[in-house]
């Protein structure tokens, strides 16, 4: 083909081919992020700062998002149950939706809004003040520098925050259940052990784990990306947290799928 | 000595906007050249694709043998050890202090002990004046210390081409003097290639060996500093004298008229000489100022010599004025050779009118006898 050709299909913000090629870049983007995984010296220091960090923006939020949804779950199990006749098992039932769901979800809505969108944040501010270029210049390779240890930091973090979620929502739906809805102890806790098994845990600690994989991965990779000033920091937080979330429910819907096919139900 | 890069039919493009096309220079081993063009014509897109961090669509950037265009990453990280770049606005990372901001190129690419890298580091502060300054944050400085901190970091590993972007922008004129000297002296011991991009008309006169001037998406004009300064093209002696009359319009161009009626008025005022002084040093109309020496007590910059010879072989393509303003640069014995014919045009050179293979300093025989 010759000569200058009329914009197509492909072409311009309405093109089919825009999402997809966005998507390819953030997977190619990923893959590099694994790429650079192993290689050496391990940026111990600025992990363990991440975490920190990471930790330091998350904790106090995601415990006091847990302890209402906690209550919440609790409240309307305590009358669901209570209309069936099955007030023996509201135990067991808030404990399984606050271990299967509720925290892995209360975990990637902080993880994501507040771990990922500081990560972008930061990764956005440093771009557009040149210093990826300045590092990538200096022969700094800068996912290995910085979105490793970020990525890592993230999925630890989101690892810790799920296990907390757990024990604030069981605590606070026994606090409600017990105290305030008139349960007995005794019910509360032998129900919870009848239906609870150990996978359930570990289901929500696994899918914590894959969602703060995303998190970090769509933070940094916005965050690298970043351009135009400093309106072009906050288009870019916006977007990550966005995307994150809606990664992280697609994401979340399939895991629980694969967990129902995987492990049988107890008491079956 | 410092390293050549040839850049050849370079094109840059983002989605459809096109920055600028067919850009084809060369940066001289061990010269320094300056970079002029209007806000927005692509100079630090320009500085960028040199060091690989933008990839231009078509045309080659070749350093030692590479062409970095199209070289996989690892060469790549490779060839970028040989550059120091200072960025637009220093580009220091903000989570550090001045003092490690310098020592980290040396922290992470050798393996100097820390009273080594301690006394580099303080030299280096010393040589753009930040002795003291050390422990600052970089967020806590005015944007002047921000540039020379960025040089300094970008001086510790010994760079052999050096790229400047805006060193001049945000510092007082004062600074700008000191900035320039130590660029030429800087020059002189360390023998770099430099490029620097700059809207200071009185450094574009004064310091570098070469002049280019990026504009409407292509390289104007580049050559040795007495063919921009000298040059009757209306672009360039707009851009080189600072003022409103000429093609050049604040967003877009003039039309043809406005622009005849403008230059019209300009002569009737006896021309750029009588014009006054215009913003950011613009002052003389066509004058040849004397270049920037290095500071007594220095050696003399190597790379004079070579571009004496080097602009030497190429006399004989410019016009009168231009070679006259040549000629008066040129030392004696250099000139007595011009004139006894013994320097031929470069064939096939494509205009670089240096060879790269040939010995430094080293001048070819007769003409005859090659
Ligand atoms: N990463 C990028 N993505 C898209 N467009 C860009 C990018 N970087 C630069 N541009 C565009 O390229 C053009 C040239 O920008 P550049 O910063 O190189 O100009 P400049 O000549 O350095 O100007 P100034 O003298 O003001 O520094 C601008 O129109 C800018 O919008
Ligand atoms: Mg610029």
């Amino acid at each position: 083909m010759t000569g200058p050709e009329a914009p197509g299909l492909l072409d311009g913000p309405l093109s089919p081919a825009r999402p997809l090629r966005a998507s390819g870049t953030l997977f190619a983007f990923a893959l590099d992020t694994f790429r650079a995984l192993p290689r050496r010296p391990f940026q111990l220091r600025e992990f363990v700062q991440q975490t920190w960090f990471v930790a330091s923006v998350t904790i106090l939020p995601t415990a006091l998002v847990a302890i209402p949804f906690g209550a919440v779950i609790a409240l309307q199990l305590g009358s669901l149950t209570r209309q069936l006749g099955a007030q023996s098992f509201t135990g067991s039932a808030s404990v399984l939706a606050v271990l299967r769901e509720a925290s892995p979800i209360v975990t990637a809505l902080l993880i994501a809004g507040a771990g990922g969108s500081a990560i972008c944040a930061d990764l956005g501010a440093r771009k557009i003040r040149d210093e990826i270029d300045a590092m990538e210049v200096l022969g700094i390779n800068p996912i290995q520098r910085l979105v490793v240890p970020r990525v890592l930091a993230a999925m630890l973090v989101a690892t810790l925050l799920n296990g907390l979620v757990s024990v604030v929502g069981v605590a606070g739906g026994y606090f409600f259940n017990v105290v305030l809805q008139g349960g007995t102890p005794g019910a509360y806790l032998a129900s919870f052990g009848a239906l609870a098994q150990v996978e359930d845990f570990w289901s929500g600690e696994i899918k914590a784990l894959v969602f703060g994989l995303i998190a970090g991965i769509v933070a940094s990779y916005k965050g690298l990306r970043a351009g135009g000033g400093p309106k072009g920091v906050g288009d870019a937080v916006n977007q990550s947290v966005v995307i994150t979330f809606l990664l992280l429910f697609a994401v979340n819907f399939v895991m629980t799928a694969i967990y129902f096919q995987l492990v049988p139900p107890k008491g079956q | 000595m410092g390293v050549a890069v040839q850049v050849e039919g370079l094109t840059k493009s983002f989605g459809s906007q096109n920055i600028w096309s067919d850009v084809t220079l060369t940066l001289p081993p061990g010269e320094i050249s300056v970079l002029l063009g209007p806000s927005g014509t692509g100079k630090s897109v320009f500085l960028k694709s040199l060091v690989g961090l933008l990839k231009p669509e078509r045309g080659s950037i070749v350093i030692s043998d590479t062409d970095i265009v199209r070289c996989g990453e690892q060469r790549l990280y490779e060839v970028r050890k040989l550059f120091g770049v200072l960025f637009q606005d220093g580009a220091l990372f903000g989570s550090m202090n001045l003092f490690d901001n310098i020592a980290f190129p040396l922290r992470e690419h050798t393996r100097k002990g820390e009273s080594e890298v301690r006394r580099i580091v303080l030299e280096k502060m010393d040589m753009v004046g930040l002795q003291g300054a050390e422990g600052k944050l970089p967020g806590e400085i005015s944007g002047g210390m921000r540039k020379r901190a960025g040089l300094a970091r970008a001086l510790v590993l010994d760079p052999e081409i050096i790229l400047f972007d805006e060193p001049d922008s945000g510092l007082d004129p004062v600074r700008v003097a000191y900035l320039n000297q130590l660029i030429v002296d800087l020059n002189a011991q360390i023998d770099a290639t430099f490029l620097i991009v700059t809207h200071d008309i009185g450094t574009a006169r004064t310091v570098p060996d070469n002049l280019g001037l990026l504009y409407r998406k292509h390289l104007a004009m580049f050559g040795p500093r007495e063919q921009l300064l000298t040059s009757q093209e209306p672009v360039v002696q707009q851009f080189l004298n600072g003022r409103r009359e000429g093609p050049i319009g604040m967003s877009e161009e003039k039309d043809v008229a406005q622009v005849e009626a403008e230059m019209a008025a300009l002569q009737a005022r006896g021309g750029d000489r009588h014009n006054g002084v215009g913003p950011k040093g613009a002052v003389g109309g066509d004058a040849v100022p004397p270049q920037l020496d290095p500071s007594p007590g220095l050696p003399e910059r190597r790379a004079q010599r070579r571009r004496q010879e080097r602009v030497a072989r190429m006399l004989h393509d410019f016009d009168p004025a231009t070679a006259d303003a040549i000629r008066a640069s040129l030392p004696a014995d250099l000139l007595a050779q011009v004139d006894a014919g013994v320097f031929a045009p470069t064939v096939g050179a494509h205009g670089r009118h240096w060879d790269p293979t040939q010995a430094v300093g080293v001048l070819p025989g007769p003409r005859d006898g090659r």
